[in-house]
């Protein structure tokens, strides 16, 4: 036959050829100019499984661990392998329903993606709950332990200082360049927080293989890839742990902060803020209803008084007003000044002083031992009208250097995050409230640390370093040495190594009256309480106004109650300053807190009479009875708000239920279409406050 | 009979053989990269019948039994026995409708004991013969168009048949038989008639309804304009102009939208517009009553995907056998059948996939060589059936793996697991290579 339309057979192998070139086009992109499917390929199969080292543990000045690691559980569910199951009798044991069991499996389900990849069913079994399950264990299929690390607090103190972890939120993960990952452990507070780098140690990555079911089915590559984890470092610290619990029981019930420093090094003995909490509340199963309950309540017990706190140091502040004036040479050591009983010089008589005449503060040895306002307000005139410096402006600027020297009103850098600065108010503050307007007797009281000066407890504890080692200090520091120093660790330790020589030159011989000044008030003035046998205690006390605005009004509590010491006064081996709030005079409750400290440290026992005076302190409860009150306003304000955002009245209810109790006061009636829960935001009842005191004490 | 060859060997084209026989191990090896599990013996496991890849093995033996006797069988047998293997085949398909075992998807399968039967793959040889002996009839005319509509009847009768199964994916490969029918001169008119209203179609679905109007009138202007000479000579020109517009559009408007809402199922709607990588618009969505467009999960978009991922992440050189993440660890369907292609697309990656294409591109070349130098119509006309059935085979199932075509569920010739596909191709080679071994003769 003949062979007609040849030519086409040209036609159909182009066609074919065609096709197939398009297709090596498309080829040629996914595979060799794309790059985007290896990845892809990637994310699909291997899964990155990080290994988690031990956290670093804390070590007190004995070596003893005080924040250590154990292990708790994990209960981890295989949703797929939940067969023939006993639903009813694992949900007694877990003390849960099944519509939660079922949501649960649903939430493993939806977050892995996967039905037969492992999740948890519930984090960090309480021992009780890991006891039930394990004797139940082969009931189950599906169900397993896995194991966790967990921080553990053995001696159940120094909350504040040791800080607690948790996951890490949105922010830290940005704040750290995504190096933190969704899930991973964090150090919030703390050294846990503060030493981060050094504690997390270095993560491993295990590369898994996994399937499209999401189960890891074998090692990546053989494991080449992978890391191993390095485990997190240890810290040692000052930190004496008998003292911080001595400390610790000392402050229950009450509301105020214990700072004890070791002069010669910087190194904090204790820190401890009232009220404080178990740091074991913030690891294991119910760290999260716990922590809700810390932050909710009004003493804030989350706050670290002892770096947070701003308090007027009052009467504690004299020493320091005393040196200023030394060194300044306004004065001399043998400086008198005829008190009255009050100070006259501006007019309007204030401050008022305890003691009237008799030559009370006929020299500065005296006048510290019975703590003259008059004598301390007229020397903090002397030194900031000094003529050599012009006017009242430039010499409270004088002054302002000093007290920052002290340490008063600057950030001092201790070890721990947010610390405040608290306030030594500058010239512009004051030409601000008084239109630039103002003298020494507009801001008197600053002489006997009132006015709008304020200090931590840690400031005050640092003050009386300098004045202990007559004129410098190290930055009060926790860590001592961390294991295996790096490079990086020297150079972080190293800003607690230097010693700042802030006041060397005020002469020795200020420094020797205003230190046998501070012996004096232990031996013959206001802090007889602290004086022990056979140790040169060098103290102050204090006893300092405050106010506080509740319910709109500007109320007057009873004092804080002061004290600062320093001991054995030629070899000073740690100082102390003591805050407790609104318990009145500093020698009744801070003074023996003090002593008790000084003698645990110094001589390793107390003796029988603070072992009483113990007793006695740690059974007392302090705690403001204003407290009771701002606790209500807060929890019925925010049940209300909850109310208004979701119109549910759960919490709400029992506020409104107080009805019957506001029968109780006939005098205040309810306003017609008034909401009862407004209503009960409003304090009432100012006789539950004790009875504000009218003037000065002085400590 | 004294035609008959002292030895079988005569004349068989061994290029073909050597091709086949490339193919098949490479299919072997791919199956086996597909579908090996960690930790067995591979030894034991090819020989034990219960591996996929062992099955393949002994399906290789049984085709190469098969092919054995087709080189010792007598070529006059095929030409003579067409129209039978037809019928045959026509009868089988019809077998199907009430016997079909009920698996998931389809209902193109009998089962005989362990074994499924597919008619509609088997009775693409039976329109290769039949089609190659009617159009190598002396009384065929083909320049006559009633020729051309009883060849056409002959390829799409099946066709229908196998739609009405619900293998669509199949039904389309007996319109490859059409490049058999333009070989023998069937006018290109309607090749180019076809290849236009494939590119319509396409438009239709990538560019919106007005701008593609727009765009058909524009260009019918542009004809009327550039052939306004003619139109002046001849009137008639400017109906037909007229007349071939208002068909576009209409396709476009109405015909495309009728077709995707009432004659396609979800699925295939879902398939077209995952090639072009579009949503399926709102007036297509086919959810269930009451929950309209419920297509948030897109199987085959999924597939697709994973596919090109799998293919992609192969690179320039591949990960190796055996070292496929994609493929290894169950991210890509149907990988041993449909999707086969990835496992060598990333376990060898461009160049391993650029050298198996080349083996088909000869394989498809040499079949078109062969089918040249036949004296015989029936052969010719059978080589060119054979070259299409495979052309349309490879270059569908590629393209559809590296996202070029919907989803059509048909095999790689000799690579995708699965014994009818293998012993269909095999019967369609082999017949091939027996009647090219007898070319001097010309058979009826």
């Amino acid at each position: 036959m003949p062979v007609f339309n040849q030519s086409r057979s040209r036609i159909i192998r182009l066609i074919f050829l065609v096709a197939f070139v398009v297709i090596i086009v498309q080829l040629f992109y996914l595979q060799v100019v794309s790059s985007e499917y290896s990845k892809l390929a990637m994310n699909n199969a291997v899964f990155p499984k990080i290994i988690y080292p031990e956290r670093g543990i804390i070590y007190d000045r004995q070596g003893k661990a005080i924040l250590n690691n154990t292990r708790m559980y994990d209960l981890m569910v295989t949703p797929a392998e939940v067969k023939n199951f006993d639903t009813l009798s694992f949900c007694t044991i877990m003390s849960i329903d099944t519509a939660e069991f079922k949501q649960r499996i649903r939430n493993v389900v939806s977050k892995n993606n996967s039905r037969v990849r492992p999740g948890v069913f519930e984090d960090l079994l309480t021992p009780q709950m890991q006891a039930r399950f394990e004797e139940n264990y082969w009931r189950y299929p599906g169900f397993a332990l896995v194991e966790r690390p967990v921080r553990i607090y053995p001696y159940n103190v120094a909350a504040h200082i040791l800080g607690y972890i948790n996951e890490a939120d949105p922010k830290d993960i940005e704040r750290s360049g995504n190096f933190y990952r969704q899930g991973d452990y964090i150090g919030k507070s703390g050294l846990e927080a503060t030493y981060e780098r050094v504690l997390m140690g270095q993560r491993g990555v295990q590369y898994w293989i996994k399937d499209n079911h999401n189960r890891l089915v074998g090692r990546y590559k053989d494991g080449v890839l992978d890391t191993v984890s390095v485990a997190g470092r240890g810290l040692r610290t000052f930190l004496d742990i008998e003292l911080q619990q001595l400390a610790e029981k000392l402050m229950t019930n009450k509301v105020g902060a214990v700072v004890a420093i070791d002069p010669k090094t910087g190194g904090i003995l204790a820190m401890t803020s009232g009220p404080t909490f178990d740091p074991n509340e913030l690891t294991g199963s119910d760290k999260n209803k716990n922590y809700s309950r810390l932050v909710l309540d009004v003493a804030g017990p989350l706050l670290n008084r002892a770096i947070k706190g701003q308090y007027p140091p009052g009467s504690t502040f004299k020493p320091l007003g005393a040196l200023v004036a030394l060194d300044e040479g306004v004065i001399t050591p043998d400086y008198g000044f005829p008190c009255p009983g009050r100070y006259n010089l501006c007019g309007h008589g204030k401050p008022a002083c305890t003691h009237a005449g008799g030559g009370h503060a006929a020299n500065l040895r005296l006048s510290i031992a019975n703590s003259c306002n008059s004598y301390y307000s007229h020397i903090y005139r002397l030194a900031v009208d000094n003529p050599k410096y012009g006017n009242v402006k430039e010499g409270y600027q004088k002054w302002k250097e000093y007290m920052n020297a002290f340490g008063l009103g600057i950030r001092l850098g201790v070890d721990l995050p947010s610390e405040d600065k608290a306030n030594i108010p500058d010239t512009a503050a004051y030409n601000k409230e008084y239109r630039g307007s103002w003298n020494s007797c507009t801001n008197l009281t600053l002489g006997i640390g009132q006015d709008r000066m304020t200090t931590t407890p840690l400031q005050l504890a640092n003050a009386m370093c300098i004045i202990a080692n007559r004129g410098f200090y190290f930055t009060p520091h926790f860590v001592e040495k961390i294991d295996g120093e790096t490079d990086d660790d020297t150079a972080f330790l190293n800003k607690y190594r230097k010693k700042h020589k802030v006041l060397t030159h005020i002469s020795d011989d200020a420094y020797q009256s205003v230190i046998d000044g501070m012996q004096d008030v232990v031996t013959m003035g206001t802090a007889r309480i602290a004086m022990i046998p056979g140790i040169d205690v060098c103290a102050k006390t204090g006893t300092a106004q405050n106010f506080r605005v509740i319910d709109g009004k500007k109320l007057e509590l009873p004092n804080n109650s002061m004290f600062v010491c320093f001991a054995p006064k030629d070899n000073p081996r740690i100082a102390i300053a003591v805050t407790v709030e609104n318990a009145g005079y500093g020698a009744t409750w801070a003074g023996p807190i003090a002593r008790i400290l000084m003698e645990k440290f110094l001589n390793d026992t107390i003796q029988e009479k603070s072992e009483v005076d113990l007793e006695r302190i740690s059974s007392t409860n302090l705690m403001p009875i204003y407290l009771n009150r701002l606790q209500f306003i807060e929890d019925s304000t925010r049940a209300r708000r909850w109310f208004e955002t979701t119109k549910d009245s759960v919490y709400l209810r029992k506020y409104l239920s107080i009805e019957s109790q506001d029968q109780q006061y006939p005098n205040d009636p309810l306003p017609q279409g008034q909401r009862r829960v407004e209503l009960l935001a409003i304090l009432r009842d100012e006789k539950q406050f004790r009875k504000p005191t009218n003037q000065l004490l002085p400590g | 009979m004294n035609q008959r060859n002292p030895a079988i060997s005569k004349g068989v084209d061994w290029s073909l053989i050597w091709i086949y026989l490339l193919l098949v191990v490479i299919g072997l090896l791919a199956v086996f990269g597909a579908t090996y599990k960690e930790g067995d013996p591979i030894f034991q496991s090819f020989i034990n019948f219960k591996t996929d890849y062992s099955k393949q093995l002994y399906f290789f033996g049984i085709a190469l039994v098969l092919g054995l006797f087709i080189l010792l069988t007598d070529s006059k047998f095929f030409p003579a026995t067409a129209n039978l293997w037809y019928a045959a085949g026509i009868f089988m398909l019809l077998l199907v409708f009430p016997f079909h075992s009920p698996i998931k998807g389809t209902e193109s399968i009998i089962k005989l004991g362990s074994f499924n039967f597919q008619p509609a793959e088997f009775c693409k040889i039976c329109v290769a013969l039949a089609l190659a002996k009617y159009l190598s009839r002396p009384d065929t005319d083909f320049t006559r168009t009633r020729s051309q509509l009883i060849a056409t009847a002959i390829v799409v009768f099946p066709a229908i048949l196998t739609v009405m199964q619900k293998e669509t994916g199949l039904a389309l490969v007996f319109f490859a038989f059409f490049l058999v029918m333009y070989r023998e001169g069937l006018p290109s008119g309607i090749l180019i008639i076809g290849m236009a209203t494939g590119i319509l179609v396409v438009s239709t679905l990538l560019l919106e309804k007005n701008t593609l109007a727009l765009i058909l009138t524009g260009l019918g202007l542009l004809v009327v304009y550039s052939m306004r000479r003619q139109i002046r000579r001849d009137k008639s020109l400017l109906f037909k102009i007229v007349a071939l517009w208002f068909i576009c559009v209409g396709i476009q408007r109405f015909g495309v939208p009728m077709i995707f809402k009432n004659l396609l199922a979800k699925h295939q709607v879902e398939r077209i517009y995952s090639t072009i990588g579009r949503d399926v618009p709102a007036e297509y969505m086919k959810g269930e009553p009451g929950k309209p467009g419920v297509v948030a999960v897109n199987t085959a978009d999924y597939n697709v995907k994973q596919s090109k991922i799998a293919i992609g992440s192969g690179g320039a050189f591949g990960k190796g056998l055996l070292k496929g993440t994609q493929t290894r660890y169950g991210f890509v369907p149907e990988q041993r059948t449909d999707f086969i292609f990835d496992t060598i697309g990333e376990g060898f990656g461009f160049v391993g996939s650029f050298v198996l294409l080349s083996v088909y591109l000869l394989l498809l070349f040499r079949i078109v060589a062969v089918a040249e130098r036949q004296r015989s119509v029936f052969s010719r006309c059978y080589a060119y059936g054979v070259a299409a059935v495979f052309f349309f085979h490879i270059a569908v199932n590629v393209a559809m793996t590296v996202g070029l075509a919907p989803v059509i569920g048909i095999p790689l010739p000799f690579i995708s697991y699965g014994g009818t596909s293998l012993l269909t191709f095999t019967i369609l080679l082999f017949i091939l290579i027996r009647l090219d071994a007898d070319r001097q003769m010309v058979l009826r």
